[in-house]
């Protein structure tokens, strides 16, 4: 069949359009981006009508894609790592309902966070909810595994965890495509009670569960990719999980590894494979992208059995992701000489783009809180978090979805005044409605200013959900209409938009201030594309 | 074209491998190189890897992309340190951040024309001075050059060019992955880019 040279991500996308899927739930989020982003632009996608819309954040994407699989149908759902945190209440509980319609869900992990705030490892989560983990080591992998995923899915009525590492997401390699297999028909469950989880009904659910995990470890389509491969040098054995796999056979140009080396690929997996390499060797390096997990389960508490290495001893460092040289040199491989970076080479660090709406928020911001004796306002994730660095320096919190506003609502309870928050658009309507509410509930003392560009700007402008609708969510949700301003920020409007913020800060209540101005990054994109197609007229 | 001696010849036919580390600064059209290289890889039957940044870092903070061509399957999507045939930079600040991932016998190409938006933006003069430190280095005024070819956007493709010698694919199949790359946007953007990817390949002194 055709070739395709694809981003690991899309090779996903493709995968599960080839595997039949009725709809796809996303919110954006660096590296997992381009599933969603290739789904949309897909023609096919757009001739079978596949849904393909953005969701309000990944928990409404993991809810929404249980409500698919319940009406029978496949669904691929697909999120940043931190994204499975707001999804886990769901991800967890419809581990134990079980599915219909085959689930399958994407975590992008960000090994030395190129583009998040930690480095958790998703395929704690699959052994957390007691679910399948496929973690492909390559491209192809990642199509064919999507592809046995919604197969393992929909046999043991369980969702199924894809794990990627940055490195995979954002690399492109060649993909042989597969034959597409037709969408599912409309399916009702044959339990009317399967997504019942009532206490009586869930400890039964929880108890075939428990049962299920331990056929899993003997499912052909999981064994298929973990591969031990008996070698003549019995000093070391290896085992290298997903991606990891590759930095190892770099050392050996391939082939003519003479390493036993165990490929592990897919979890969860027999205690025959660990004792296959074990019974081989008297040390064993653990290779693993992310959190050591295997390795902490194979050296148990008391770590008085074979040797092990891994990132645990220090022969691989304890955190940030593993490339060739790292692995080469933890089997103790001469490595070539290398060039240092010379000083003369300065930090060059992402930086608002020139005529951002959002620099022009924060320094109006910043001279409105001048005359107050706070050094800062409670931020949230998204590009506006750069105001961290100079020459604004005026961000002092970026935890986590949504907790710009919740903490502002905290630190008012705790007595700071003034206690301003600022969060972004899609940011807004991913997690801080809910604390909106919380502070409107008490009546806080806060200033909530949402700097909104009407797009997903820092993963590459993606529909904002909240575009057009800020305000009536603000009122809604019960701020008080004359407390819920709009200010343009541009440099014309600066001292205006200084004596707005301050008059707000001022009123000793919830107040919100909408900046709107579009990121240009879209603006100009859309500016070229009306152009291109009035000359195609 | 590509003078080599008989016994390297014969080695280049046995295993083709270039590992290329593609620098600058986000939105200085880097993925564009890698994408015209990996068309002809593609159409030449190579096994490639390609491995981009996304996210935070394209507003504006250093970029860079390892690109690996061979005639046998790519394993590992990253080069390894101080293996790496190739830089090819769109910045002469940023081609010399890589110099960790190039062998002792790979060649450095970079655009002498400076990104500046950091306060701190080091002398051009010492950053050059810097890179001529290093024995194989080609340092081209990729803006003059792409501007007298019809736009200084082409200065992506001088670099090309002047890198192109050093690839082996055939000049004629890069030439014809230009034209295919930029086809779609029309033939004054495909002439301005050849144009510009000849004029590279001239100053590379090859």
């Amino acid at each position: 069949m055709e070739r395709f040279f694809l981003l690991g991500d899309e090779a996903i996308a493709l995968a599960a359009l080839d595997a039949g899927i009725s709809g796809m739930y996303a919110y954006p989020g660096t590296p997992s981006t381009e599933i969603m982003e290739y789904v949309q632009s897909s023609a096919e996608a757009a001739a079978r009508n596949v849904v393909r819309e953005w969701s309000a954040n990944e928990k409404t994407a993991m809810e929404t894609a249980l409500g698919m699989s319940y009406a029978g149908k496949r669904a691929l759902v697909a999120m940043k790592h931190v994204g499975l945190n707001v999804a886990a209440d769901s991800f967890i509980n419809a581990a134990v309902t079980g599915v219909n319609g085959g689930v399958v869900v994407v975590a992008a992990d960000d090994p030395s966070m190129h583009s998040s705030q930690n480095e958790q490892d998703s395929r704690f989560y699959g052994k957390f909810s007691y679910v399948p983990v496929f973690e492909p080591s390559s491209q192809q992998e990642a199509y064919d595994m999507v592809f046995d995923a919604f197969e393992v899915s929909e046999k043991y009525r369980l969702p199924v965890l894809l794990r990627i590492p940055t490195r995979l997401a954002h690399s492109r390699s060649a993909i042989k495509r597969k034959f597409p297999i037709p969408e599912k028909k409309l399916n009702l469950p044959s339990d009317p009670r399967q997504f019942v989880l009532l206490p009586a009904l869930a400890r039964v659910k929880y108890r075939n569960l428990l049962s299920a995990y331990e056929s899993l470890k003997y499912e052909i389509r999981l064994a298929k990719y973990n591969n031990f491969k008996d070698g003549q040098n019995r000093r070391i054995g290896v085992i290298a999980c997903g991606i990891t796999w590759n930095y190892l056979a770099e050392n050996f140009s391939g082939d003519n590894m003479d390493f036993p080396v165990l490929k592990i690929t897919a979890y969860p997996f027999p205690r025959d494979l660990i004792i296959d390499i074990t019974s081989r060797c008297n040390e064993i390096l653990v290779l693993e992208e992310g959190y050591p997990i295997v390795e902490e389960s194979l050296r148990g508490i008391l770590d008085n059995g074979i040797k092990i290495f891994g990132r645990l001893d220090g022969a691989l460092p304890r955190d940030g992701e593993l490339n060739p040289s790292i692995v080469g040199k933890a089997l103790g491989f001469k490595q070539p000489k290398m060039m240092s970076v010379p000083e003369i080479v300065r930090n060059r660090p992402p930086s608002f783009c020139k005529g951002c709406g959002h620099s022009d928020t924060f320094l109006a911001v910043k001279e409105a809180l001048s005359s107050y004796k706070v050094n800062g306002v409670f931020s949230d994730i998204g590009c506006y978090t750069l105001a961290a660095l100079p020459p604004f320096s005026i961000i002092n919190s970026c935890v986590d979805m949504g907790a710009s506003v919740t903490m502002a609502v905290g630190a008012a309870d705790a007595g700071l005044f003034p206690s301003v928050a600022v969060i972004g658009d899609s940011t807004f309507t991913h997690s801080g409605m809910t604390g909106l509410l919380d502070a409107v509930t008490k009546n806080s003392d806060v200033t909530i200013i949402i700097s909104d560009n009407s797009t997903t700007g820092m993963t590459g402008g993606q529909k904002s959900l909240a575009t057009g609708r800020i305000e009536n969510i603000c009122r809604g949700i019960g701020v008080a209409p004359e407390h819920v301003r709009t200010i343009v920020p541009l440099r014309k409007n600066h001292d205006e938009n200084v004596r707005i913020i301050r008059e707000e800060i001022e009123y000793h209540g919830v107040s919100v201030i909408v900046s709107s101005r579009e990121c240009i990054q879209t603006a100009s994109r859309r500016k070229k594309s009306d152009a291109e197609n009035k000359a195609g007229e | 074209m590509l003078k080599t001696k008989p016994e390297n010849e014969t080695k280049i036919r046995r295993l083709m491998k270039k590992d290329i580390i593609l620098s600058g600064v986000g939105g200085q059209g880097i993925l564009s190189i890698a994408a015209v290289i990996g068309l002809s890889a593609v159409t030449r039957g190579l096994f490639l890897k390609q491995s981009e940044v996304h996210g935070m870092s394209q507003r504006g903070g250093d970029v860079q992309s390892h690109l690996r061509l061979s005639d046998k399957p790519v394993l590992s999507d990253l080069i390894p340190l101080g293996k790496a045939d190739l830089i090819i930079s769109v910045e002469p600040m940023e081609s010399l951040r890589y110099l960790p991932w190039l062998s002792a016998s790979g060649w450095l190409i970079t655009s002498s024309n400076p990104y500046i938006n950091i306060p701190d933006y080091p002398p051009v003069d010492e950053l050059i001075a810097e890179i001529r430190k290093f024995k194989n280095h080609i340092i081209i005024d990729a803006d003059s050059v792409a501007k007298e070819s019809g736009s200084v956007r082409a200065g992506n493709m001088v670099m090309l060019g002047a890198a192109s010698p050093f690839l082996e694919i055939p000049f004629e199949s890069i030439k014809d992955s230009v034209r295919t790359f930029f086809g779609r946007k029309g033939e004054e953007i495909v002439r301005v880019n050849l144009m510009a990817l000849v004029a590279g390949r001239k100053l590379s002194g090859r």
